[in-house]
């Protein structure tokens, strides 16, 4: 546009940083999801040690994957985005560099704090209150970066992509003030304000927001902005995306109570949770249709292009795990899944379908951008990891399918004198090979993250030599 | 004035949120909408010269 400032840049610096620990906490935080489930295969993988435990680096595994991995793609492509397509520079480079630094220090105090067992037991929210305190300041400050660059935009309109970070950033921070108050009583030890059923309710109301606001409205941002620009046309309908954005927003927040089917939690409660997660089903596909459609005469692309496979393969995993959420949410369903494995094979169709593949898109579409290269240092790499990816994704969630639908008539079952038919032990035991599969597919995910890794560090440093001579003679 | 019943409110409540996303639906899809509504679709295209300049700018800083 010709009325912007000619003397305009953008700050990349920031989005590199991120795009970069992406990476480094995805590999981190994978391996983590590894080693714990070898643990469930082989329990001496926990060497014995209290900070080895299953019970302490399994919400590592979470923070690391959630708030590292997905927390930093989210940083990186949002700066990104929100730069793009107001265009206009940050609002504070200064602050922006505040929020990473301050995001990586709170990533490594959960490193630090969760292995030795401070946690205040919170699910998706187990990091101690001071802890919680540098959250709440690096994401005002991510707040007032974010909010401040839409503010000063040269572009008339806001994008839909900053519409969906904008509700991301706010909601997750009216969440985490909300879910987190509690009392300290020492350094690392606090209690909830909150007790018996409200603070489950509360618990659940932030829980499934950290799913429906930090891990869906977010990512769709991501994948309003990268997935018309890597397909090459405008989003099929801009129209359904301001429906869906509002639906999808005002319905999320009422959805948590399905977490406590059949709980203390009173009846209607539950039933509002039921029926707002059915709802649902009508925005989440709403998203997903039209970052599908947006292929509609562009699908060869797919063939020579594992970028755009990525992000589309992401999304037909989000419509499966949208439309398998809600109907978990259904009372009768619900009774059979769960505490079972099937939950867990839902959250990972979802993580490791939905939102690592996307993030993954991006960030192969960023990487190149951001150091001046026309193209990710080998494709053929690219295409690798999509595959690796798509078949250790899969390789999981059948593996948890079976053994939670078997666990859940395992322990439902009863004899004719009303004694139950099996043990819990006798339930374990039938699901170990469904374990073994799951840490086959983690193994075979991560794998292709370490290739990933690989294909990144090359890119970069190929840029020092010829990167930016070779982008400028093939980009004419 | 007669005390509303909490179920006639629920009901009104209701009825308010269908108003608001009808009219959601009747804004977004307006004849009026489709001209900003096109143009704002079109924004990831709109600032590749921005974006070229970043980078030449980095690469002048660097060699000086």
């Amino acid at each position: 546009m010709s009325t912007v400032n000619p003397n305009l840049t953008y700050n990349y610096k920031v989005v590199r940083q991120f795009a970069i620990m992406t990476v480094v906490w995805g590999v981190i935080g994978m391996s983590l999801g590894v080693l714990i489930a070898s643990q469930l295969v082989w329990p001496s993988m926990n060497l014995d040690l209290p900070f080895t435990h299953f019970g302490r680096l399994r919400p590592l595994h979470t923070n690391a994957v959630i708030y590292g991995f997905g927390g930093c793609a989210l940083f990186a492509t949002s700066y990104y985005v929100v730069q793009r397509t107001c265009q206009t520079r940050l609002f504070s480079d200064g602050l922006a560099q505040f929020t990473f630094w301050g995001w990586q220090a709170i990533l490594v105090a959960a490193v630090i704090t969760l292995p030795q067992g401070f946690t205040s037991t919170k699910e998706y929210a187990e990091l101690e209150w001071p802890i919680d305190i540098m959250i709440t300041l690096v994401w005002v400050s991510y707040a007032i970066v974010f909010f401040g660059t839409v503010a000063k935009r040269k572009a008339a309109h806001i994008y839909v992509a900053n519409w969906f970070y904008g509700a991301f950033i706010i909601t997750v921070a009216v969440l985490h003030v909300g879910n987190n108050l509690e009392l300290p009583v020492s350094a690392f030890k606090s209690y909830s304000l909150y007790s018996g059923v409200t603070d489950a309710m509360i618990q659940w109301w932030w829980g499934h927001n950290a799913v429906g606001f930090f891990l869906t409205a977010g990512f769709l941002g991501m994948m309003y902005y990268f997935v018309p620009k890597q397909a090459e046309r405008p989003v099929y309908s801009y129209r359904l995306s301001i429906v869906h954005f509002w639906a999808l927003i005002a319905t999320y927040v009422w959805a948590g109570g399905h977490h406590l089917h059949y709980s203390a939690l009173p009846d209607w409660a539950q039933t509002a949770g039921m029926v707002m997660s059915l709802i649902l089903l009508a925005p989440s596909w709403g998203g997903m249709i039209n970052g599908m459609m947006t292929l509609s005469g562009a699908w060869h692309k797919l063939r020579t292009d594992p970028v755009l496979r990525f992000l589309v393969v992401s999304l037909s995993f989000y419509g499966m795990s949208t439309f398998e959420g809600p109907m978990m949410a259904i009372k009768t369903v619900n009774a059979l899944s769960h505490n079972t494995d099937w939950t867990i094979g839902h959250v990972h169709s979802g993580a490791l379908g939905w939102v690592a593949m996307i993030s993954i898109g991006a960030v192969y579409h960023l990487i190149p951008k951001l150091w001046g290269v026309r193209q990710m240092y080998s494709v053929s790499m690219i295409n690798m990891h999509f595959w690796l990816a798509t078949v250790g994704t899969v390789l999981y969630i059948v593996a948890m399918w079976v053994n939670g639908i078997m666990q859940g008539l395992m322990w439902r079952a009863v004899n004719s004198d009303g004694t139950l038919t099996y043990s819990f032990v006798e339930s374990m035991e039938a699901s170990a090979p469904g374990y073994f599969v799951r840490f086959l597919g983690g193994v075979i995910f991560v794998t292709g993250m370490l290739i990933m890794a690989y294909n990144v560090y090359k890119t970069v440093r190929q840029k020092d030599a010829v990167a930016l001579d070779n982008s400028a003679a093939q980009a004419a | 004035m007669i005390p509303m019943d909490i179920n006639e409110v629920r009901g009104i409540h209701t009825l308010l949120v269908m108003a608001a996303f009808l009219g959601i639906c009747w804004w977004a899809y307006s004849a009026r909408r489709s001209k900003a509504n096109d143009e704002a679709s079109h924004l990831p295209f709109d600032d590749d010269d921005i974006d070229r300049r970043t980078l030449e700018n980095e690469k002048t800083e660097k060699k000086q």
